[in-house]
């Protein structure tokens, strides 16, 4: 089984890497970008095909070590 | 003082923290391994040195926070032995959860590597009863991650336990503006555990202490540390 656990900054912390990203974007002339956060993006996969138990394990790798929970934010995604 | 440095993979300063530790104590620390379980029997002292443990993969400190060896550094802080956490090892004692808070990027993303000046903020804890309260010393930084953060109630806690350990300013003992150099809130370059037997800072004091090599203000800590046990 598939997954994906995206870890994203929680709001009001502060993203200085979004923000240099964000400037380089208009920089470029493209338009109509008006913040940029930047986050990971983690392609897991499983060997089992059970979705409870892939759930459980992925929201404990997401808890344990994907994320730091007190700047950020994941959510776990089973792709098939 | 029995102490131990533990050398996670990507650590680099773990030599210059025995050569602090052994001048300061006249006895050299164990070295332990990240993948070891358990600390040398007696230690009174665990140092996590600066570096790159990991090559700072996921976020600094994340990996190494993780190591087997972190258990034993858990128990042994629970038990109110000694932890001291310098750069990396600050990084790692926040991914591990001995202290609050978090490191991030420094507010300009550059990696910052100079001579800084520090307030001891308390000298009646065991890592800093060789300094004055109020004393203004003269370190070494070299972080790219050094800019603390935490949320509003932990600051506030921070603050009013008089946890903070130690703060950036300059030569006159001045904070804020260049002095600061990462965005760390309220300054902050270094704080203790509830109990005041951990600490994690950023500054590198093991790196000042000799006069050929740009001061000897770092010896107060270790001074301090061989005094404690």
């Amino acid at each position: 089984m598939k997954a994906r656990v995206t870890v994203t900054l929680k709001n009001g912390v502060l993203d200085p890497q979004g923000k240099a990203i964000e400037s380089a974007l208009h920089s470029l002339g493209i338009d109509g970008v008006a913040s940029v956060r930047q986050g990971k993006v983690f392609d897991i996969v499983l060997d089992s095909s059970d979705k409870a138990a892939a759930e459980a394990a992925l929201k404990q790798a997401g808890e344990k070590l994907l994320a730091n929970t007190v700047i950020e934010n994941y959510k776990v995604e089973l792709l098939d | 003082m029995k102490s131990a440095v533990i050398t996670f993979p990507g650590s680099n300063r773990e030599q210059d923290v025995v050569k602090a530790l052994a001048q300061a104590t006249g006895k050299a620390p164990a070295a332990v391994w990240h993948a070891d379980h358990d600390l040398p029997q007696g230690t009174d002292l665990v140092v996590l040195p600066g570096g790159f443990s990991y090559g700072d993969y996921l976020r600094c400190g994340a990996i190494a926070g993780r190591a087997p060896i972190m258990d034993a550094v858990r128990a042994h802080a629970a038990r109110g032995g000694l932890v001291l956490g310098i750069c990396n090892g600050f990084q790692i004692l926040v991914e591990s959860g001995l202290l609050p808070g978090i490191l991030m990027r420094n507010a300009d993303l550059r990696f910052v590597c100079r001579m800084q000046h520090l307030l001891v903020e308390r000298n009646d804890t065991a890592f800093t009863s060789a300094y004055q309260a109020g004393q203004v010393v003269k370190v070494c930084i070299a972080h790219g991650e050094g800019n603390y953060i935490a949320d509003d109630q932990t600051i506030a806690r921070l603050e009013g336990e008089g946890r903070v350990a130690f703060r950036y300013c300059d030569a006159q003992g001045q904070r804020g503006g260049a002095s600061n150099p990462n965005g760390s809130i309220h300054d902050i370059a270094g704080i203790y555990s509830d109990n005041l037997r951990v600490l994690g800072m950023m500054p590198h004091p093991e790196n000042l202490i000799d006069s050929l090599v740009g001061g000897i203000d770092g010896r107060g800590l270790f001074a301090s540390l061989g005094k404690a046990a």
